[in-house]
């Protein structure tokens, strides 16, 4: 092997050696190509399906990509303040100082909540300069679904904080793309109902669906869901507990491991 | 009078490995003690339980007449802890940083505690620069300032010292004489810097393997071994087989 070749060779294995000590690394390899695939499968089926509703296309299509990006925002928001501490080897002095879990929690949910106003508000900006598209249309249940969402954004993000704690910044990646796991069957862009049946009872475990499902609501018969609403602030209960439970469990491992101290880029 | 760091049978294991097997010993208050041992003898573990932030696998720990293991939070806004190994962070300004952690430990008057320590640290010009951009000898300037925020009655510090030049080192040693004398704390340091532990310390710690092999003031240790510094001490007891902790302290004690 010439001496070019085997560097490259060598920065080629570097790399196959990380892979091989991350599934995490090597799944991501073939995560977005499947969701973008699953998602704009999903939506082309409903819109063949539904000429009806081709009037209102473009305010479904903008209402739903705007409380996704609520979502979005607001998990990773969550998730990137607390990575932030780790990038910067932060988290020993953190923990060692009188700042509690449940604390840094709540300033993880302020951060979310700030930067996600931020960001999504330029975007709805832009969706009403550019397409007299407004998500205020939608009155007052939109502060419904914001809520709902981004309480939904803050589990995943405890989720993805957890697993940093278990797995170190191998696991970064989950902070960008994890969310979308759910996106094809959460409803943003077409109904529930146009998953298979298998699919539509774990996409009614979520309460993301319920969300957009009473967004459609709103948008295409003027009305607000109450069952629907119920539904999303249920399961959302639930999987903030469940979030806050494998946080602390993965803090309490992180404790046990002595990986406060250590954690870093 | 209590002490202010009192640790019992204290043992953590990680799979097979005893990081720390049965160690005990007190921190009298107003006092500074080194742990002093070789790399992997348990020091930075013994910090990290003492701070809360590792679990032991059995023994108690008390500071400040506090359990660590079930009340960290009454204690820790008494205690702060330093370490070149763990930084603040870089995209943050010094006075930025600071200001956080004044925030955290809860300090009033914060922008006064601040000038007060750059002045004595001689960090002022250096407090709009980003944490991220200061030389090791600055950051670590910050950082033992970061650890004096809340003016610590227990102030642990591990190799606060490590990968500077003599005449940073030395004045970060001065500061910290300063403040356990003038503040009457308490300061547990782990080190394996000989000149240090024979320059700040009333008391010393020697481990190996995570046992406590010998204890004494330095001069003490000095006259046991022999020897004319502690560094030598050092060295005997690196290169020595493990002395029971009981024998050692029966020595000091008896």
């Amino acid at each position: 092997m010439s001496g070019s070749l085997q560097r490259i060779y060598g920065m080629v294995l570097r790399h196959v050696y990380l892979w091989r000590r991350s599934w995490v690394r090597v799944l991501e390899t073939a995560y977005w190509p499947t969701m973008n695939m699953v998602l704009w499968g999903f939506i082309a089926k409903f819109f063949a399906s539904n000429s009806a509703v081709v009037a209102q296309v473009p305010a479904l299509l903008i209402s739903g990509l705007l409380l996704w990006e609520v979502l979005f925002r607001g998990q990773l928001a969550f998730a990137l303040a607390f990575l932030e501490e780790l990038y910067s080897r932060n988290l020993g002095h953190l923990f060692v100082s009188p700042l509690r879990p449940m604390e840094l929690i709540a300033s993880m949910i302020a951060v979310s909540f700030l930067r996600t106003c931020v960001g999504v508000g330029a975007a709805v900006a832009l969706a009403i300069a550019l397409y007299a598209a407004s998500i205020f249309d939608l009155g007052l249940p939109l502060i419904a679904f914001f809520a709902n969402l981004l309480v939904t954004g803050w589990a995943v993000g405890l989720m993805v904080a957890a697993l940093v704690l278990r797995y170190g910044l191998a696991a970064e990646n989950l902070a960008w793309g994890v969310i979308f796991v759910i996106a094809p069957i959460s409803g943003i862009y077409y109904p529930v109902s146009v998953l298979p049946g298998w699919l539509q009872s774990v996409a009614w475990c979520l309460p993301t669906s319920y969300v957009f499902e009473g967004m459609r609501g709103v948008l295409l018969e003027a009305v607000f869901k109450w069952d629907l609403f119920f539904g999303a602030v249920a399961l959302n209960a639930v999987y903030v507990a469940a979030g806050v439970g494998i946080f602390f469990t993965a803090f309490r491992g992180a404790r046990q491991r002595g990986a406060l101290l250590q954690m870093g880029e | 009078m209590s002490h202010a760091i009192a640790v019992e049978n204290l043992v953590k294991r990680y799979g097979r490995v005893e990081a720390v097997d049965g160690l005990s010993f007190q921190v009298e208050r107003g006092t500074t003690c080194a742990l002093l041992g070789g790399n992997g003898a348990g020091k930075t573990t013994t910090l990290a339980i003492l701070l809360g932030v590792l679990l032991p696998t059995s023994g108690s720990v008390r500071v400040l007449d506090v359990d660590m293991a079930r009340e960290r939070y009454r204690a820790l806004p008494r205690m702060n802890f330093t370490s070149p190994y763990v930084e603040l962070p870089k995209k943050l300004t010094v006075e930025e940083n600071l200001v956080v952690f004044s925030h955290l430990y809860g300090l009033r008057q914060i922008r006064q505690r601040i000038a007060e320590l750059a002045a004595q640290f001689e960090f002022a010009p250096l407090l709009k620069r980003h944490y991220g951009t200061l030389s090791a000898g600055q950051r670590t300037r910050v950082s033992v300032a970061k650890a004096l925020l809340n003016r610590p009655e227990v102030l642990l510090l591990d190799e606060p010292t490590a990968s500077l030049d003599p005449d940073i080192a030395d004045r970060i040693r001065t500061h910290l004489v300063e403040y356990q004398r003038q503040s009457g704390a308490t300061l547990l340091l782990a080190s394996h810097n000989m000149v240090e532990v024979e320059r700040i310390c009333h008391q010393v710690l020697m481990m190996k393997a995570g046992r406590i092999v010998d204890r004494g003031s330095p001069s003490e240790l000095i006259a046991r071994y022999g020897r004319s510094s502690m560094e030598e001490v050092f060295l005997d007891v690196a290169r020595a087989e493990h002395r029971p902790a009981e024998v050692a302290a029966d020595e000091v004690h008896g």
